[in-house]
């Protein structure tokens, strides 16, 4: 069978990544640009789309130069539909559509949860597992079940990246060399010593984290309390509640393996606490390297193969973004073809 | 099962422990203690987990847990009688429901006793909402025919006292859940009769909320059920 080539734009964020993957999983090619907001600010959804709309064209020829091919030679063009900031999702969206009727290919809209999920699969060869996605705009526990990935458990508020984001910049660490606090923050935690009690919630699967936020801010403007012990405890107690669900669900679906993967699956001591939790449940953790981990085009890509293997295609005039896209609305019926022929 | 060293961590005024079940937080044990056959919880502590965070947590479960079996067992609801807490190490002793899980019997009783179990865990259900209480693991594996027929509720470790109708409603999805994916073939007619048993103690209206509610929380997607 011919291999197929797909060109995946992704565009839900700060980020805008185009990927060029073939349909044996290969990586031919792949660039990406992130919108840098002003420091100690977050991401402004018009400001990171014209970003993207600036960078496109580049983005888009750097990773066909680094495939070694030309726009005729791919098969499908797969991007981000959501969820997403609509603005960020309508520009990547706009570059699709203007490929796939300029170069008369099929189009095909990605989840983008689903592609983090897909290319985790992908690059650390697990097969079935229970997956953690943690990044900034998402926490959630996911599991294949009947044709679909199911939310096991997330966040009813604030995202655990966006409890951690929002405390460093209130208190004010930054990080010289990078847009987010998340690696200062992380050093600043590593010297705390006490821990103080701070709201721990978990409900069933799910959890908050406004509260954890809301109590960590008003011990720091309290005083009393270092802000390395601060740091170290909201770390402590913000993490412990997403491994508290993620061993639950392994003990619930008796999964043999967990999948990490979003930005904050840099973080270490998540890896640190997720790896000690698997044990207990003789079960493997795979954690997805930062590059594949991060938004990028190379997920969408890949995930626009599977979709495309089993049908599923888009008319460009049907291809509205969708901002709240929930993950159990997509259907992912190429997990079973897929098993059926290893 | 074999018990690793790790695992063997009770007490010692517990005779012949036998682990019967291991959840995700708790150890749960056959045991004799000062004559009487019980069942005993362990919550265990977690390595990952900050030791004084951990020591809250479970403390705090302990409590919560006791707490719930106690009104429950107030509000006319059959549940397990909490013999003793041990604080120190998250131990809850509780009496041992002598009988059989109604996920093992329920295909194979007359027509009658399962909607008469059907339609009394439906009785319970609504009791213990009315109490302000969510059981949060409301399975057919929960529930135990005792001799002489009557029916317990078990295992409340992830209950919590609560007002929010979506709580109510998610105790109905997982019975129905239960019933869909094990007694498939007697679905309806069970399912049917835990609503008139849930609706004689809440009235019809409550019925309607908390049924309206339990479709939204399905149209969401999050809990499969297979028909």
């Amino acid at each position: 069978m011919k291999k197929l080539l797909c060109l995946g734009i992704e565009g839900t964020a700060h980020t805008f990544g185009v990927g060029v993957v073939s349909s044996d999983g290969e990586i031919l090619g792949e660039a990406k640009s992130s919108y840098i907001p002003p420091s100690g600010r977050g991401i402004h959804p018009r400001e990171a789309s014209q970003h993207h709309s600036r960078v496109a064209a580049k983005v888009l020829r750097e990773a066909l130069d680094k495939a070694r091919v030309e726009p005729k030679d791919i098969d499908v063009i797969a991007f981000s539909q959501g969820p997403g900031l609509g603005p960020c999702l309508r520009t990547a969206a706009t570059v699709a559509r203007a490929l796939a009727v300029y170069l008369d290919k099929p189009l095909v809209g990605v989840n983008h949860l689903v592609a983090h999920i897909e290319v985790g699969k992908l690059i650390t060869g697990a097969e079935d597992p229970l997956i953690l996605i943690l990044s900034g705009g998402t926490t959630q526990l996911l599991g294949y079940e009947d044709g679909r990935y199911r939310v096991f458990g997330e966040t009813l508020d604030i995202t655990l990246a966006n409890c951690i984001d929002v405390f460093a910049r209130e208190v004010g660490i930054v990080d010289p060399e990078s847009p987010w606090p998340g690696p200062a923050f992380d050093k600043v935690a590593e010297k705390g010593r006490n821990y103080i009690p701070l709201p721990y919630t978990v409900k069933g699967m799910d959890l908050q984290f406004s509260g954890l936020l809301t109590a960590a801010l008003r011990k720091f403007r309290e005083g009393g309390a270092s802000l390395e012990d601060l740091c170290y405890s909201l770390q402590e107690t913000g993490l412990a509640m997403v491994v508290e669900v993620a061993e639950r669900g392994l003990a619930q679906t008796g999964k043999r393996e967990l999948l990490l993967t979003g930005g904050f699956a840099r973080n270490k001591r998540i890896r640190e606490m997720l790896e000690s939790m698997v044990r207990l449940h003789d079960a493997t953790l795979h954690v997805v390297p930062p590059r594949y981990a991060t938004d990028n085009g190379v997920m969408i890509a890949w995930t626009g193969v599977l979709a495309y293997e089993s049908g599923l295609t888009l008319k460009v005039e049907e291809s509205f973004v969708r901002p709240k896209w929930r993950v159990e609305e997509v259907e992912a019926p190429w997990v079973l073809n897929r098993r059926k022929t290893p | 099962m074999n018990l690793s060293p790790e695992t063997r961590r009770l007490p010692n005024s517990f005779e012949n422990p036998r682990l019967i079940y291991v959840g995700a937080e708790a150890e749960v044990y056959r045991a004799r203690w000062y004559g009487l056959e019980v069942v005993v919880k362990h919550r265990i502590p977690k390595p990952y987990r900050v030791t004084e965070l951990d020591r809250e947590i479970r403390l705090r479960r302990t409590v919560r847990e006791a707490k719930v079996l106690h009104h429950s067992k107030r509000n006319g609801v059959p549940a397990p009688t909490v013999y003793f807490l041990d604080l120190e190490n998250s131990i809850i002793v509780m009496s041992y429901i002598r009988g059989v899980r109604v996920r093992d019997l329920l295909d194979k009783v007359s027509p009658e006793e399962r909607l008469r179990i059907c339609r009394l865990v439906g009785v319970y259900t609504a009791r213990l909402h009315k109490a302000g209480i969510q059981h949060g693991d409301l399975t057919t594996s929960n529930m135990i025919r005792a001799e002489g027929g009557r029916i317990f509720l078990v295992d409340f470790g992830l209950s919590v006292f609560t007002s929010d109708v979506e709580d109510m409603a998610v105790d109905i999805i997982l019975f129905k859940r239960a019933l869909a994916s094990t007694h498939y073939k007697l679905f309806q007619e069970c399912f049917d009769a835990f609503l008139r048993g849930y609706a004689s103690v809440s009235g019809e209206e409550s019925l309607k909320n908390v049924l309206a509610k339990v479709e939204e929380v399905e149209r969401r997607g999050r809990y499969v059920v297979r028909g």
